[in-house]
């Protein structure tokens, strides 16, 4: 049984079209970020499962059961939202408990359950305080009780912590993991926020011009995108995607970069398919942090690049280098001295590198 | 040297700046006060005309004060002289205006609240165009539609009737209060509406609920606004009311025409105000609960 699962879903407004074919499937206890830019429909996504958008094509299910035509009130979720979405004109107490009044719950039941949250969330010395009176986080904290009292079977997070300050954010960040460890809770979390993404997520679904691009956990997303705008919406700063061709004699595999003779090779790289390589056009993806000034395995390949340019971030630097006239970038700690303007000796770590189709934009 | 060139220098033009500045302060008050005594004359003519006897408004002049504190002619344009026929005052057409005042300015602020929370909280296909078409009723000059207005009252059979006075500025008055409520709403965020149905409140619970009790302000400004239109309206209550029916400003109108004998300026005088009192009260009571930023706990802080 899956907790939700989402099938060939499509939506338009009007003429344009938000979301396209959309399967998504979540097991029990799962927590699952929708990530992606602005406008890639993953908060109309959110707002389609908990009920509050039309759907045009497709069914959502929650524990097997078709939901598509059900009332928000009554498909057992419970949504957070970006603006806490407090009543201002309720005290605390009377926000958490507001829905299950509607739902008629016994008087005994509301007040175990408020009791129960309160004192789990901290904020049972706040009950008679209205929302205005509290500070950002403590908002955050009554909008989350309210959710948690209903006790859904999905919890939905709608960019919960973009309203906070950056402090704050990456300590309730922590405390929404907390939280889905104790609780196990299913939650899908909408946020366009990677850091948010990778910490909380168990998998990530990345969206873009409402296509799920790829669905997969953390550790694969950042290692193995499936397609260049993955590897360039993930990390930051973004996988350097080098143009270049792949050349193939006998049983050695290499790439040249446009304008470059150095051939570097890729034999132990896992193709998808193995044939047609030779002489295909190309991306070399490798990310800032697998550029190395010492080399560290065996395998690593050196190389000589100049620096262009520097920029201090405090742990660490992002340099700028010239790889046969396109410019990448390498991220080194920042205690390492970088004469800029001359060659310099470095490694590409070729076991986390990421190769693409030039055409297609799809890993090969 | 050079510093004290400079420090001198500047000396001279903090001085200069001092000088300007209180100039111009006492020219600001000087506008102000000529501005507030062009509005306030009127009104202290109105008072003083009033509590004077008619020898006293045929001897002296417009602006001296009155001799005594003389309430008769508020009593006579109150409750009249207590003689029979021809007899004109106010007080019946005060409690007319009252009975369609107060009904009036519920129905439309309510409904206005209404058409207000649905066209930007549960949008609907098409939704801009009726606002648009509401809007157009804003820019309708009244007396266009004063013949179809009488023909419907009739058809109705609540023509010359505060019944009649209701349902016109019910009517009319909703463009505005829709216009009103809707510019309100629209800065109230829509994720309230999503969480209070998510939380099982239906259509009416999300409005009573949640929406009006942070409605405050716009509820007052409305209030406002319809309450001195309606008391205030001539056109309306000339057109669809005559005789008993009549509200006050068409009582007031008939007192001050159809004198036959001579005029009785203070007499005048106090009916004017007293028209006028019921406004002044509601701008007194209500002005002070125009408090903005009640939503202020919804969004962010």
């Amino acid at each position: 049984m899956k907790t939700l699962k989402i099938e060939e879903l499509s939506k338009n407004f009007g003429t344009t079209e938000v979301l396209r074919k959309i399967n998504l499937e979540i097991d029990e206890g799962n927590f699952l970020v929708l990530l992606g830019p602005s406008g890639c429909g993953k908060s109309t996504l959110l707002n389609i499962i908990a009920g509050l958008e039309t759907i045009n094509e497709g069914n959502v299910f929650i524990d097997d059961y078709n939901v598509s035509k059900v009332e928000p009130k009554d498909r057992n979720i419970a949504m957070v939202f970006q603006s806490y979405a407090l009543y201002p004109s309720m005290n605390v107490k009377e926000n958490m408990i507001f829905g299950l009044k509607q739902a008629k719950t016994s008087k005994e039941k509301i007040a175990e359950q408020l009791e129960k949250v309160s004192t789990f969330l901290q904020v049972d010395k706040l009950l008679e305080r209205k929302p205005s009176q509290l500070s950002g986080g403590q908002r955050q904290r009554v909008a989350i009780g309210r959710a948690l009292v209903r006790e859904p079977r999905i919890f939905l997070f709608d960019e919960p912590l973009s309203n906070l300050d950056a402090k704050l954010r990456v300590e309730m960040r922590r405390e929404i993991k907390k939280l889905h460890q104790q609780l196990k809770t299913t939650v899908v979390y909408v946020t366009h926020d990677q850091t948010e993404a990778m910490s909380l997520g168990t998998k990530i679904a990345i969206m873009n011009h409402g296509v799920i691009q790829q669905n997969e956990t953390p550790e694969n997303i950042y290692n193995k995108p499936s397609n260049t705008f993955v590897a360039d919406f993930i990390g930051s700063p973004s996988m350097n995607l080098i143009k270049g061709k792949l050349i193939k004699n006998s049983n050695n595999i290499s790439f040249i970069a446009d304008d470059s003779s150095l051939e570097v090779p890729i034999n132990n790289y896992d193709f998808k398919e193995n044939s047609d390589l030779n002489d295909k056009e190309i991306y070399f993806g490798i990310r800032p942090e697998h550029i190395y000034f010492k080399k560290l395995n065996e395998d690593d390949f050196d190389i000589n690049l100049r620096a262009d340019l520097s920029e201090y971030i405090g742990h660490e630097q992002i340099v700028t280098l010239d790889y046969s006239n396109q410019e990448i970038l390498a991220k080194f700690p920042s205690t390492i001295k970088i004469e800029l303007e001359k060659e310099m000796k470095l490694y590409f770590d070729l076991a986390h590198i990421s190769l693409f189709d030039l055409k297609t934009k799809e890993r090969i | 040297m050079q510093d004290n060139l400079q420090s001198s220098s500047y000396k001279e033009l903090e001085q200069k700046s001092k000088y300007t500045n209180m100039f111009l302060r006492w020219f600001l008050y000087f506008v102000l006060i000529l501005f507030a005594s062009y509005f306030i004359f009127p009104l202290y003519v109105m008072v003083v005309t009033s509590l004077k006897t008619m020898e006293e408004i045929r001897q002296g002049t417009l602006l001296t004060w009155p001799s005594s504190l003389n309430f008769d002619s508020w009593l006579v344009a109150w409750g009249g002289r207590g003689y029979g026929a021809g007899d004109t005052f106010l007080r019946p057409y005060f409690w007319n205006s009252i009975k369609m005042v107060v009904p009036a300015v519920f129905f439309s602020t309510f409904i206005g609240a209404m058409t207000g929370y649905v066209l930007t909280k549960w949008r609907f296909k098409g939704d801009q165009w009726v606002f648009l078409f509401l809007l157009f009723g804003c820019f309708i000059p009244f007396q266009a539609i004063l013949l179809p207005m009488a023909r419907t009252l009739g058809t109705l059979g609540i023509s010359n009737s505060v019944v009649g006075l209701v349902l016109v500025h019910t009517v009319y008055g909703i463009p505005f209060t829709t216009l009103f409520f809707r510019n309100y709403y629209i800065s109230v965020p829509t994720e309230l509406v999503k969480a209070a149905r998510i939380d099982g409140a239906g259509f009416f619970k999300i409005f009573f609920k949640i929406l009006l009790p942070i409605s405050a302000p716009i509820i007052v400004v409305t209030v406002i606004w319809q309450f001195t239109q309606i008391w205030n309206d001539f056109l309306f209550g000339s057109t669809f009311s005559f005789g008993e029916a009549a509200p006050i400003q068409v009582a007031l109108n008939n007192m001050v025409l159809s004198s036959t004998s001579v005029k009785e300026y203070n007499v005048d005088m106090a009916s004017a105000i007293i028209a006028g009192i019921p406004t002044l009260i509601v701008y007194v009571l209500a002005g002070k609960y125009f408090i903005r930023g009640l939503t202020s706990g919804a969004v962010k802080g």
